[in-house]
């Protein structure tokens, strides 16, 4: 009960800070017009950015900017008066975590579902698999989500800007093959590219949309490790700076 | 009945004491005041007994629930007004009473009856609908304030909650104290000696993380040996040999 009073509370106030909403659900809708645009001028059908490729890579970029969401809210609450009022209530570890991410996961998937609506638009063919894709990238939601409650604990306001608005949202792009593929780089990037999970990510999507179902799981578990392990150090770490 | 003892209450910071053997005892439904200079360790205790922050060592006995072991209960009983206004900046006035209630157990139609009855009180009816954060710095306060005193709590810890605010401001809260005065137990901090003057049934002194000295006004006044509660303060801080 406490948890979903406190989830809605988070959810007000999320939802009624207009620019992170536009950065979150707009930016991402825009980018995927733009570089369709590109796409079309293009001859031939094989681009960089064909929309079954682009719509899963910019689904999994727009989840970047729940990040911001997550760690501004925090960062915003931690840092104020307001929570030695919720700490000093009769709410519990348990009510904190889940009312911070509950609200979080409907905003990812209406991001999501915002991409892959506008992609349709765009050319791509509609069938049962988008929503299998939106559904799988509930992990990535998590794992994002997970990575702006650390940052949320971790920093001020103005650094989670720096961090999850800036840093993660690049580090995430190049990393995640949305705009190129990092095969092409090779190397040292591709390595560390594999080994973080935003490509992994983007891959889910990618393969969904093409029906490729059997390799969809390892890449999935990768995702869904890098979440567990994420949002448990991010819990440990606000516990322990709440605590403080 | 006893409301709060603590015993031997202490918190460190490394080498430095912020709280040093701290033993109060107050009684149920008086306004107790903790005077002090900067520094003096008022909020640190306010912290500890709110469960905000773990005593370093001792204890104390909330209600007879051990501030150590039972910290849930205690949270039942208790609401803190910190020194900054503590409220929920984009939600609105309505909205910040009523998750507030809800948060300590009372149903979604009980919150509802206690805002509007709370809002009536503090005369924020005709704010209910505006953003806190909109707010000017005496509303927020005062917002603030009903939100500590919303949850019906048996102990409301108030930290400097004239801090800032003008003459008028300040009054208007000074009457509201009045008003839960006798009802629950209050823990006041503040600068202001005449806010402890007029407020408090006693009123303890603090410096440098110690109580150097505790009573009614009359039994202050008559320990430092003079009619001015500004030179008690002072003397009796002297007294404890730390100021």
């Amino acid at each position: 009960m406490i948890t979903f009073v406190f989830a809605k509370r988070n959810a007000k106030e999320i939802s009624r800070d207009k620019i992170s909403l536009i950065f979150g659900i707009v930016f991402p809708v825009i980018l995927l017009l733009l570089l369709s645009f590109i796409q079309s001028n293009i001859p031939g059908d094989e681009g960089p950015f064909a929309i079954e490729k682009l719509a899963p890579g910019m689904a999994i970029f727009g989840l970047s900017f729940i990040s911001l969401f997550s760690g501004l809210l925090i960062s915003k609450d931690r840092n104020s008066s307001f929570m030695m009022r919720l700490m000093s209530s009769p709410m519990k570890a348990k009510d904190f975590i889940l009312g911070y991410i509950l609200p979080l996961i409907p905003m990812a998937l209406l991001e999501s579902i915002g991409c892959f609506v506008c992609a349709l638009f765009l050319g791509l063919q509609w069938n049962i698999s988008i929503l299998y894709a939106i559904i799988a990238s509930l992990p990535a939601a998590l794992l994002f989500i997970g990575i702006g409650l650390l940052c949320g604990s971790l920093f001020n306001e103005k650094q989670v800007g720096g961090a999850c608005g800036a840093l993660l949202t690049n580090v995430s792009a190049w990393l995640s093959g949305i705009w190129f593929d990092v095969a092409l780089v090779g190397g040292w990037f591709e390595t560390i590219a594999n080994l973080l999970p935003f490509v992994h990510a983007v891959n889910v999507g990618k393969l969904i949309i093409a029906h490729d179902y059997t390799s969809v799981i390892p890449e999935l578990l990768w995702v869904i490790g890098y979440a567990i392990v994420i949002i448990m150090i991010a819990i440990y770490v606000f516990m322990k700076k709440t605590q403080k | 009945m006893i409301a709060i003892k603590t015993n031997n209450l202490c918190k460190h910071y490394k080498e430095k004491y912020a709280v040093k053997d701290l033993n109060l005892e107050i009684q149920d439904d008086e306004l107790y005041s903790l005077l002090g200079v900067n520094g003096a360790g008022k909020t640190t205790t306010i912290k500890m007994l709110s469960c905000l922050i773990k005593p370093t060592s001792g204890n104390a006995e909330i209600y007879g629930f051990d501030l150590i072991n039972q910290t849930q209960p205690i949270k039942q009983l208790i609401n803190v007004s910190p020194q900054e206004t503590a409220i929920a900046p984009l939600l609105s006035v309505q909205e910040n009473l009523e998750f507030i209630t809800e948060i300590y157990g009372f149903d979604k139609e009980k919150a509802q009856q206690k805002t509007r009855d709370i809002m009536e009180t503090l005369q924020l009816t005709s704010i209910a609908h505006q953003k806190a954060g909109t707010l000017s710095g005496g509303w927020q306060r005062r917002l603030s304030i009903a939100m500590a005193i919303i949850t019906e709590p048996k102990i409301l810890f108030l930290d400097e909650p004239t801090l800032g605010l003008d003459v008028l401001a300040r009054r208007e809260l000074w009457d509201l104290i009045i008003q839960l005065k006798k009802k629950i137990t209050i823990i006041l901090t503040t600068h202001y000696l005449e806010e402890a003057e007029n407020l408090s049934d006693h009123i303890g002194i603090m410096n440098q993380g110690q109580l150097v000295a505790t009573g009614t006004k009359d039994e202050l006044l008559k320990l430092a040996d003079t009619h001015n509660f500004e030179d008690a303060f002072v003397k009796l801080s002297h007294a404890g040999g730390i100021l």
